[in-house]
């Protein structure tokens, strides 16, 4: 194990070096605790390998963690991909927004709650229903993304969403786009789970590295699928809630607290 | 006196008629050669594309098509047809991009043959990074000169070495 930490300490990673490690750990996985090791090597998913139904991707958001007026998760997101903070848009009312944050008061008791709302990865998603081209999709692994190159920006998507989550890219992004997130005018878009961090084999995506960095832990990022995955075992200890469960929509994101 | 108006105007035709062709000679050579040719400059990093330059030119479209819904909707993510990886080699060294400037790799073949990309309204054109930490040119310093002989743009090898520092 030591040596594994000390060879992951070293950028750059070459997919090369990311399958031998992925190999390696296997082998100490076999040594040590079969079933724990293998599961946790399948995420370092090899570059020429499709998405897996074997993974559902999903997110636990614990608001009881969530600390009023912190905003880390949000930012962390529009870093990572790319869009324009809401503040510093010159059109904030239709400005993209990937995820934001809420905090809502109980007007009864006037208890806050703090929590982020962003695409909840539906299983059975209204946007891909709705859909005319077939461009928003649900990947094998659970989490629903838009395909540029078909979308027509119709915004029935953007519509059919229950967590309005969705948002349509309104003026010319002038080539500031991050190189591993191609994001353009004319097409909808919505938090993907930083799809090209969950690709690369990082486990986590922007939001819940920064509300961990940041001390609050109230992100944790994992596979549900994976009984022996910290979001499984996290699951199955606490109480936690779908919005709008009513809607029967299987939701990605659960919050607990809520 | 009537003969003699009508030699001199005789002449003055033929006069003329010569400056004309003179004139159109003078022209023709530059029709010949046609249209400017697009300034093909070679990529900064490595000696060979991944398939063969001809290949590349009749069909780097077809693989880029069938990459991108590979990696959109399946999630495969191989580096050798990925945009982002020809972006990586061929991005200028001035501009820092495949599609900035006239020069640059993309657009200067597209706007010669009148084909029009939407690649850049989503794709960044330019490699991760600022170009003064693209992690190939250290490694492409030494290739400077060569680069300079070869390329076909403007791009004079003052300029090249101006960006890498
Ligand atoms: S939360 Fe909205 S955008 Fe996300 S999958 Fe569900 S319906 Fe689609
Ligand atoms: S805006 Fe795009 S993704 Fe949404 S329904 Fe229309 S075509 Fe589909």
């Amino acid at each position: 194990m030591s040596e594994l930490n000390s060879m992951s300490n070293q950028a750059p990673e070459s997919p090369e070096r990311r399958r031998f490690v992925g190999a390696a750990t296997a082998v100490a996985g076999l040594a040590i605790a079969p079933g724990v090791m293998l599961y946790q090597v399948a995420h370092g998913r090899p570059d020429d390998q499709s998405a897996s139904s074997a993974v559902r991707w999903g997110m636990l958001v614990d608001s009881t963690k969530c600390a009023s007026g912190c905003n880390d998760c949000v930012s962390a997101c529009s870093t990572e991909n790319g869009w324009t903070p809401v503040a510093e848009s010159k059109h904030p009312r239709q400005a993209p927004q990937w995820i934001r944050k809420l905090e809502l008061e109980d007007p009864l008791t006037q208890m806050e709650t703090n929590l982020p709302m962003m695409c909840q990865h539906c299983a059975e998603p209204p946007c891909v229903d709705v859909c005319p081209t077939g461009a928003s999709f649900k990947r094998a692994d659970g989490i629903v993304l838009v395909n540029r190159h078909t979308c027509i920006g119709c915004r029935y998507c953007m519509m059919a969403c229950p967590y309005k989550a969705r948002s349509l890219v309104h003026e010319p992004l002038n080539d500031t786009q991050k190189p591993d997130v191609p994001r353009g005018m004319g097409c909808v878009e919505a938090c993907t789970f930083c799809v090209q961090k969950v690709d690369r084999g990082d486990g986590n995506t922007a939001c819940a590295e920064a509300c961990a960095a940041a001390g609050h832990n109230a992100l944790l990022f994992g596979d549900m699928n994976d009984p022996e995955s910290g979001i499984s075992r996290r699951l199955r200890e606490l109480p936690t809630k779908q919005v709008r469960a009513d809607l029967n929509l299987n939701l990605g994101v659960r919050y607990h607290g809520i | 006196m009537a003969g003699k108006i009508k030699s001199l105007l005789a002449l003055g035709a033929v006069v003329l008629t010569t400056a004309a062709l003179a004139w159109a000679g003078a022209d023709a050579p530059a029709q010949a050669s046609g249209a400017p040719k697009p300034a093909i400059t070679k990529a900064v990093k490595g000696e060979q594309c991944v398939e063969d330059i001809d290949f590349m030119r009749r069909n780097h479209m077809k693989l880029l098509n069938h990459q991108r819904d590979k990696t959109v909707i399946e999630g495969v993510r191989t580096k050798k047809h990925s945009l982002k990886e020809c972006i990586e080699c061929h991005a200028s060294e001035k501009t820092g991009s495949v599609a900035a400037a006239r020069d640059d790799f993309c657009v200067s073949c597209h706007s010669y043959a009148a084909v029009k990309i939407d690649c850049f309204e989503c794709h960044s054109t330019k490699p991760q990074g600022p170009m003064s930490m693209h992690p190939l040119n250290a490694e492409t310093v030494r290739y400077k000169h060569k680069l300079a002989a070869r390329t076909t743009s403007g791009v004079s090898a003052q300029e090249m070495a101006g960006v890498a520092q």
